[in-house]
């Protein structure tokens, strides 16, 4: 669905299978501190190109109007061609031919279009924007000789080396026939090529002005379903919106694209409307990118089980067996990233024997924030499957205490199975409702709580998601969230001598099911958010539409699919300072003078929630 | 959760003894902290006694599992030994024997070990000794029966039955449910 790719990263080339592997997975840090700053597409900067350099044509142009009326046809032709040879300089080498005569179908439109400037008498300040409707097959020739620039460049690049016209037709004479019959079949195939894209071009023509369409045009397009219009116009009005002071149509405000864009995306990446809208609000500038890395299947990574085998010599003998791998990049060492594989990755000797274990990379994070150290007393409130149940009694190395627990008896099981498999002998599992676990047992030096979520990080995973959650579904989680955070606080000891640390995550993104909950339980326990030691990721929000939270909140970490090709993820660290619950006591006040009023709010919603 | 009764801990030292002959009293006496046997669901689990006493906490209708599972006893009275208890049998081995690679998969299908995919032996194996099975790499793979004594071993041909297969790792992931 034309990702952009990265011209930056080049893969690395060359004799060996080292050499050859696909590109790195991780695009982390660089990823981050490009982003801030919106791309224009290829296609957009020419056309921006194109447009400023007509307005200058024109201006020059008018002002040898005002100078003299007479023999102003010989002055344009002279004016004109340096204008089309300096847009031409990026590719002017070999067709000069068509040069030229482009240049006069140039001067021939600027002409034409001088003459509408005349007619309608508009300012050439407003040029930009201000279409006059009569100009609209202007346009589409414009756009027509774009896309046979664009063909040439096409053809240079697909045959780098090959010669005019007539010299083919001499080598053609020495060719066999079935070269002949190739070169015949590639000829029709750029014919086919080109007319397809004027045919696409024609029907988009109409966009290219910016003109946000009327209700009729939108009903027509929804019973048609092109999604290569609606994809050209969510283009469109994100190009207008990246500055949209100078790009909007006149009497348009913001919220018509906005809704419009809203309604386009729905349509194009089939969301339902309410989980676009928080989207949008979560990435008002990324929106497409995360979008589309939604599309896309993360990497299968796999973790090895350092109980059993190092990583070293796991990827060794996976090699072997004719799997195509990596490190996962430098903040884990354990993580191994396969891309691709001649045997089923999930059912090797060494997977059975309890070597490595299918692991999502994001589910490493919340382990690797907990840090927990041997011999001390661990829960893992929400396990199954045991993925960072295991990860957690790895870094134990089978010492201490850890307790999996999980409220479905069936998705228990899988935790048993894991456990086993990976040579696991310091756990106990139950199957509690996570709410009743203060109950149970308390006084852990360290808890994991990876809440049930949304899901709304892994839509590629599972693109249901999209469809079937709507805002009470994720206030519904939300509520749940904290009295699970809760109930893992409670089970925490403030005195541990190593510990009282509580990790949350989600694999969700809404901020309602992270950020909020946390503030929730910062003001209703002994509890204050500390660095997860995570030294990538985006900071969570502190400030976000309607809610205010507190300031500590920066601490956490978000996690995107577009920025660190792993699944959407929240990870927060609690320390626990005293044992005392805030609600009972009254001495300890968390929160802060000004965050009380959002406090009611929030509290007043709650309520209502409950 | 109980300790297991004298008639409970005869028939599973027996069983294990098969496996690993006197060496159970290592497991037993371990230098590293005192374990023990316990019995949950039928099931015997393997664990620190410490992380068993605080498993006592968790009642009995929510504890699924705790420590290593050995095995289970049968309605009948008899122990089975399940794949789980793996970990703990290969480091103490009496007999064993070594699959060749080609022969791998079968066993890890769930298939008996013929001569063919035979690829080393303990020597003075008797009939119907308990073995562990190993891959070539020596990676433990599941246990079973000798079928044929060594010295039988290395005059039938290659179609016949070696070893008799009982559990292998693959049941980790053809019986995740029945595994506990």
């Amino acid at each position: 669905m034309g990702r952009k790719r990265d011209a930056g990263e080049k893969v690395k080339s060359g004799p060996g299978r080292k050499a050859k592997k696909q590109q790195p997975p991780s695009r982390f840090l660089n990823e981050e501190e490009r982003d801030d700053k919106k791309k224009l597409s290829r296609r957009q900067k020419k056309r921006f190109k194109n447009r400023l350099e007509k307005a200058a044509a024109i201006a020059i142009a008018k002002e040898k109007i005002t100078e003299r009326d007479n023999g102003k046809e010989i002055k344009k032709r002279a004016t004109v061609p340096k204008v089309g040879i300096k847009r031409k300089i990026p590719h002017s080498d070999e067709d000069s031919a068509e040069e030229s005569s482009e240049e006069e179908i140039q001067a021939d439109e600027i002409e034409k279009k001088d003459d509408d400037a005349d007619i309608s008498g508009y300012t050439d300040d407003n040029k930009e924007w201000l279409k006059p409707t009569g100009k609209a097959s202007l346009m589409e020739e414009d756009a027509s000789d774009e896309s046979a620039n664009e063909d040439i460049e096409e053809m240079a690049d697909e045959f780098g080396d090959s010669d005019d016209s007539e010299e083919d037709k001499k080598d053609e004479d020495d060719l066999l026939p079935v070269e002949k019959a190739a070169k015949n079949l590639r000829k029709k195939q750029r014919v086919d090529r080109k007319l397809a894209e004027e045919d696409l071009k024609t029907n988009i023509a109409e966009s290219e002005t910016f003109v946000l369409p009327s209700g009729q045009e939108i009903e027509k397009d929804t019973q048609t379903q092109d999604l290569a219009i609606v994809q050209q116009r969510i283009k469109e009005i994100m190009f207008v919106l990246s500055d949209f002071k100078s790009r909007r149509e006149q009497g348009r405000g913001r919220k018509e694209y906005l809704s419009q864009l809203c309604k386009d995306l729905c349509t194009y990446y089939s969301y339902n409307e309410y989980l676009m809208e928080c989207l949008m609000q979560l990435f008002p500038l990324e929106i497409v990118e995360f979008l589309e890395a939604n599309e896309v299947q993360r990497p299968v990574t796999i973790r090895a089980n350092t109980l059993k085998t190092r990583r070293r010599d796991l990827a060794q003998v996976l090699i072997n067996r004719g799997v195509n791998l990596d490190p996962i990049g430098k903040w884990s060492k354990v993580g191994l990233v396969v891309y691709d594989s001649q045997v089923p990755i999930g059912a090797t000797p060494e997977y059975l024997a309890g070597h490595y274990i299918l692991q999502g990379g994001a589910s490493f994070l919340p382990v690797m924030a907990l840090a927990p150290q041997e011999n001390e007393r661990i829960l893992d409130m929400c396990a199954a499957p045991g993925g960072k149940t295991t990860y957690i009694a790895a870094l134990m190395r089978n010492t201490g205490m850890l307790f999996a627990n999980d409220a479905n008896k069936d998705r228990a099981k899988a935790i048993v199975g894991n456990l086993h498999r990976m040579g696991i002998t310091n756990t106990v599992v139950s199957e509690y409702d996570g709410k009743q676990f203060p109950k149970v047992m308390t006084g852990f030096d360290r808890v994991l709580i990876d809440a049930p979520c949304s899901g709304t990080g892994v839509v590629s995973k599972d693109p249901e998601v999209k469809v079937n959650k709507d805002e009470k579904d994720i206030l519904r989680c939300s509520h749940l969230q904290k009295e699970l955070l809760l109930a893992a606080i409670d089970c925490c000891d403030a005195k541990s001598k190593s510990g009282g640390y509580i990790v949350y995550s989600t694999c969700s993104i809404m901020v309602e099911e992270n950020e909020w909950v946390i503030d929730y339980a910062l003001r209703k326990r002994n509890v204050k958010l500390v660095p997860a030691g995570l030294d990538f990721g985006r900071e969570g929000f502190v400030n976000f539409g309607k809610y205010r939270f507190h300031p500590s909140l920066k601490l956490t970490r978000r996690f995107y699919p577009h920025t660190h090709n792993l699944d959407g993820f929240f990870v927060a660290k609690l320390k626990k300072f005293s044992n005392k619950i805030t609600g009972q006591t009254k001495d300890k006040p968390t929160t802060d003078k000004k965050d009380s009023e959002d406090t009611e709010v929030q509290t007043g919603k709650e309520a209502k929630h409950n | 959760m109980r300790p297991l009764t004298d008639e409970e801990t005869k028939t599973f030292f027996e069983k294990l003894s098969k496996y690993i002959g006197e060496n159970i009293k290592l497991l037993i006496d371990r230098p590293d902290g005192a374990y023990c046997f316990r019995l949950h669901n039928d099931r015997v689990f393997y664990v620190r006694e410490e992380l068993m006493k605080r498993a006592g906490n968790i009642s009995r209708e929510n504890l699924i599992s705790l420590g290593t599972c050995f095995g289970k006893f049968t309605k009948a009275g008899k122990f089975r030994l399940h794949i789980t208890a793996l970990d703990f049998l290969a480091p103490y081995a009496k007999f064993k024997v070594w699959v060749k690679s080609s022969a791998e998969q079968q066993f890890l299908y769930g298939h008996h070990i013929m001569k063919s995919g035979l690829g080393r032996i303990t020597e003075n194996t008797p009939q119907y000794q308990g073995v562990i099975v190993y891959s070539m790499h020596d990676l433990p793979l599941g246990f079973g029966v000798a079928a044929k004594s060594t010295q039988e071993c290395r005059h039938t041909d290659p179609m016949t039955i070696v070893a008799f297969h009982q559990a292998d790792i693959g049941e980790y992931i053809r019986s995740e449910e029945t595994l506990l």
